[in-house]
């Protein structure tokens, strides 16, 4: 390594001024080289710092931050002592930045050929009569189909997809040498997600780029890059290559974080890394992560230790990089374990705890014009023809992409929409009435939801005390000493302890505000939970430790649940049976094991082969395009459009029948069982 | 408007003690609410500190310049300017202190109504309110005004309800933000009742966007109480206020400039501190308020 790098970051601090005129570092002596061609992930929890480390890469940081020591080299171009002007010409031409959401960050007014062309404006050198051309290559470039009747469509019109791509296409108008992505694929659907990863993949070795990509998730980094850096509380704690982080990591940090994501060749929960990371600022005597650490001894908890190479060549922060295996692993035996934990559903338990009839449930509001003259067709019901029975003790899964109506679901459930046809019972006898309002206290009581952020679902003005009243008050009219004694009974319950009871929710972390809002649903003793995307917010690790502490609850109270998510890995891991839905249709259900083993709805084929492992040598398989439908159509089986074993004219017309297998496996296909 | 919610948990008093800890905390905040605190005091003491009595005559005096026994020199009625600037906050500080937080009030109530009902009741009620707002403030006040006649039992309701209006509709969008989050979707499947959601779930969390607000419409309320004065429908003569003080030496501009300086340089520090402290209020209180409301 004579030369230096392309992207070269040395010993870069990064911090503020608190108000108290203490200076508190962000990032702490960080170093990392990117060369042409090359592409690193930059992986850790929410505020390890991977973010700030991407940005100060173009010589930008977020207001207030700023750099306390180091350099940043861009091409032999010292970013951090460039002026402004400067600095413009080089950020978004020659390094380019796609920021999380970029596809959604489009200009809604303005048609795709336009946005580009002003990308063209600013970083080519192009004639303005030339620009039109180019404009058409780009898009081309990241694969869009019919780029040139695209050009005038509005962002709106294009799918999630469609739309990241569109922004890719902007990154590259300046022809970069380096691209910064964070998180470019956070928030999409699976499929979606594994198709611009290709494109990503692709593009950077056919332009010969420098890539920096940051990202949660690892399955993800595992497909686009070489290297890997793991970011934990603003530092390097281990730096090595795809194939060295991921398949055999040597800093605990870096195992528990792999351990704890859940994959679908494993059957039981992922291990939670209990802890969480110490806040910039905190004072740290010894190794930032000693306090979650299983290796940790003395000599970690007071000598900070020095990121040292190993023979093999990576880069670690730890005393002993030599004694992971000493490390719990998701083996075997705990798999076995947990098929008892999960609760097997036993035939004498018997009844359903709630059964889905016929349920059909519509957004659409006919206009004014139809509801005088009984004119004019409906559009198809958002959700149509679910029948689901979901026994007493069980955890339903319910996997889909969005706009799958897998949350409307839910919501009909707790009776904040009312279904247009269809039923749901309860108990196996009573049936529920659709309006929350009108449902009789024990109904109200026996049905709990979790939402999925609990940033959103806790009021911000509200302690935790409060919070957790509100429930308790309503269905127990629980007052004073006895209230109090029971929300803290409640919060030990979740693994938090009486000293939060007075604090408001800002107070806390990701983590720790989900278990209230999950002691907050087990306050009312339900029978049937309800989980919307309870996980997806948080991080990997915090994930887990949620996943085990709902899977506990279940085991020792029987609590039904139902369990909505976009991550089959997840769903796999909690789940006893698991439905598929596409377009608000079903199109498979059945015990986890033989959905996630086959035989296969399509739809579920092309799902499952989108789903990245944490694993370098894994590749998806990519069958379907991943094309986002708006409605579904009004005849036939839901996913025709974009089935890869579509059998004809019959898709099309007439409903999928419901292939049947022995163990309670049923597929909504025309296809026969037998080549399923 | 809910006291007793705010005292009633230590945690939510240390919120309001932190919040205004950290507007003090401030520059904006620092130094807008030392000209509002100075201000208030100022009306509240200055009866018994002004040196000279606002009402006395000097016909000597007349249109004299600043001078060691009259700072600010006298009016064209030879009384002391700088005696009059320091009364002449008072009237316009009581209209405004009660007429804002009866807007508050008023506009945030209707607000939240609005936001709640939803739906086409809401759409053309708001197209009311806008058809409202595009007429100029100024031709509404002085309608009401000519009907009714000056005095404060016509101009406190007057000011609190055109300054209600545009109150209205920050209430009804922060209505509509509240509702549409998780933790009222959340209070709704438990099943509580509709009043207990709006006073726990949504009340607690507009509160901070009207505290904000009703200082902005505080600082409108005061130029617009001035303006008033100025075109001589509010305070009656003999009494110093100093929009009528403006009026009265804009006369004398031309030879007499300094008659000007003391009401204007008053009215406008009142104002800039208010406007000073709403802003840090708005940050320190977590609400992006990048857009000022039309009046």
């Amino acid at each position: 390594m004579s030369a230096p790098a392309f992207i070269n970051i040395q010993n870069l601090s990064v911090g503020y001024t608190s108000q108290s005129g203490e200076i508190i570092r962000v990032l702490r002596d960080v170093s990392l080289s990117i060369n042409r061609g090359e592409s690193i992930g930059l992986v850790g929890e929410s505020g390890s710092g991977k973010s700030t480390l991407a940005l100060a890469a173009l010589g930008f940081f977020k207001r207030g931050l700023r750099a306390l020591e180091g350099d940043v080299e861009f091409d032999g171009i010292d970013m951090l002592a460039l002026e402004r002007d400067d600095l413009q010409a080089i950020r978004g031409g020659r390094l380019a930045l796609i920021p999380q959401n970029s596809g959604q960050s489009l200009t809604p007014t303005l048609r795709i050929g336009q946005q580009v062309a002003e990308a063209l404006r600013l970083h080519s050198q192009l004639d303005e009569s030339d620009f039109e051309a180019r404009v058409v290559e780009l898009l081309t470039q990241v694969r869009l189909p019919e780029p040139a009747t695209l050009v005038s469509r509005f962002p709106h019109e294009l799918s999630g997809g469609q739309q990241q791509r569109v922004a890719v296409a902007m990154a590259l108008a300046g022809e970069p040498d380096a691209l910064l992505l964070d998180e470019p694929t956070t928030g999409l659907d699976v499929t979606t997600q594994a198709h611009i990863l290709e494109l990503l993949r692709d593009l950077a070795s056919e332009r010969n780029m420098a890539m920096l990509y940051v990202s949660h998730d690892l399955g993800a980094i595992s497909r686009v890059c070489d290297r890997v850096v793991v970011m934990y509380a603003g530092e390097i704690a281990l730096k090595g290559t795809t194939k060295q982080v991921l398949l055999a990591p040597r800093h605990p940090y870096a195992h528990g974080l792999l351990a704890s994501i859940p994959r679908l060749t494993q059957t039981s929960l992922p291990l939670a890394l209990d802890g969480r990371p110490p806040m910039p600022g905190e004072t740290i005597t010894g190794c930032a992560f000693a306090d979650r650490c299983g290796l940790a001894d003395e000599r970690c908890r007071s000598t900070p230790p020095a990121l040292k190479q190993l023979e093999s060549g990576e880069e670690v922060r730890c005393f002993h990089p030599d004694r992971i295996d000493q490390l719990p692993v998701v083996n075997k035996a705990a798999a076995n374990k947990t098929v008892t934990q999960k609760g097997e559903v036993s035939a004498d338990h018997g009844g359903d705890a709630l059964g889905l009839n016929q349920l059909a449930i519509s957004y659409a509001k006919p206009s004014l014009w139809n509801q005088l003259f009984s004119s004019g067709s409906t559009p198809p019901a958002t959700v149509d023809n679910i029948n689901i029975s979901i026994r007493t003790g069980e955890t339903l899964g319910l996997v889909g992409e969005s706009g799958s109506g897998k949350s409307t679901i839910l919501k009909a459930i707790a009776g904040l929409i009312s279904p247009k046809t269809g039923h749901l019972v309860l108990n196996g006898e009573a049936r529920l009435t659709p309006k929350v309002e009108d449902r009789p206290a024990l109904h109200l009581r026996q049905i709990q939801m979790i939402f999925q952020n609990p940033d959103d679902s806790l009021n911000p003005r509200h302690t935790i005390a409060q919070i957790l009243a509100q429930p308790l008050r309503l269905y127990f009219s629980l007052t004073g000493e006895e209230l109090r004694q029971r929300s803290i009974e409640l919060l030990e319950r979740v693994r938090l302890g009486s000293h939060y009871l007075d604090r408001l929710p800002s107070q806390l972390s990701g983590g720790e505000k989900q278990r209230v809002a999950v002691a907050r649903a087990f306050a009312a003793e339900p029978a049937i939970v309800l989980c919307d995307e309870v996980t997806s917010a948080l991080d990997v690790s915090v994930q887990a430790a949620v996943l085990d502490l709902l899977n506990e609850l279940k085991t020792q109270q029987g609590t039904t649940y139902i369990f909505v998510s976009h991550d089959l890995a997840v769903v796999k891991a909690i789940s006893n049976r698991v439905a598929v839905l596409y377009q608000g249709r079903l199109c498979e259900i059945g015990p986890a094991d033989a959905v996630y083993s086959g035989p296969f709805h399509p739809y579920t084929d092309v799902l499952l082969g989108a789903v990245l492992e944490p694993d370098p040598d894994f590749v998806p398989k990519l069958s379907a395009d991943d094309v986002v439908e708006l409605s579904p159509p009004e005849t036939g089986c839901p996913f025709q459009r974009r089935c890869p074993r579509k059998l004809g004219k019959i898709c099309e017309t007439d409903t999928p029948p419901a292939r049947l297998f022995d163990n309670g496996h049923q597929i909504n296909c025309h296809i026969p069982e037998t080549d399923l | 408007m809910s006291t007793a919610a705010l005292t009633e948990n230590p945690a939510k008093r240390q919120r309001y003690v932190a919040v205004l800890l950290d507007v003090m905390s401030r520059p904006s905040g620092a130094i807008g609410l030392s000209l509002v605190v100075f201000h208030v005091c100022l009306a509240i003491i200055s009866p018994v500190i002004a040196p000279y009595d606002f009402k006395l005559q000097d016909a000597s005096l007349m249109l004299s310049q600043p001078s060691n026994a009259h700072w600010l020199g006298a009016d064209h009625l030879g009384r002391d300017i700088f005696s009059r600037t320091m009364l002449g906050g008072r009237e316009a500080l009581l209209v405004t202190g009660i007429a804002t937080p009866l807007a508050v009030l008023w506009g945030g109530f209707v607000g939240i109504l609005f936001g709640l009902t939803g739906g086409r009741l809401d759409e053309v009620l708001m197209r009311i309110v806008d058809a409202f707002l595009s007429l100029p403030w100024i031709l509404k006040m002085l309608v009401l005004i000519v009907t009714f006649g000056t005095g404060l039992e016509v101009l406190i309701p007057t000011l609190a309800f055109f300054y209600g209006i545009p109150v209205i509709r920050i209430a009804r969008a922060a209505t509509h933000d509240v509702i549409a989050r998780d933790f009222v979707w959340a209070a709704k499947a438990r099943g509580h009742s509709r009043i207990s959601i709006i006073w726990r779930e949504l009340l607690p969390n507009v509160l901070d966007t009207l505290m904000v607000e009703g200082a902005m419409r505080w600082s409108w309320m005061l130029l617009a109480f001035s303006s008033l004065s100025f075109l001589g429908f509010g305070v009656s003569p003999p009494t110093p206020d100093w929009g009528l003080m403006i009026s009265d030496a804009r006369g004398y501009m031309s030879f007499a400039p300094w008659g000007v300086i003391g009401p204007v340089v008053a009215l406008s520090s009142l104002i800039i501190g208010i406007n000073l402290t709403a802003d840090a209020l708005a940050k320190a209180l977590g609400i992006d308020r990048a857009q000022k409301a039309p009046v």
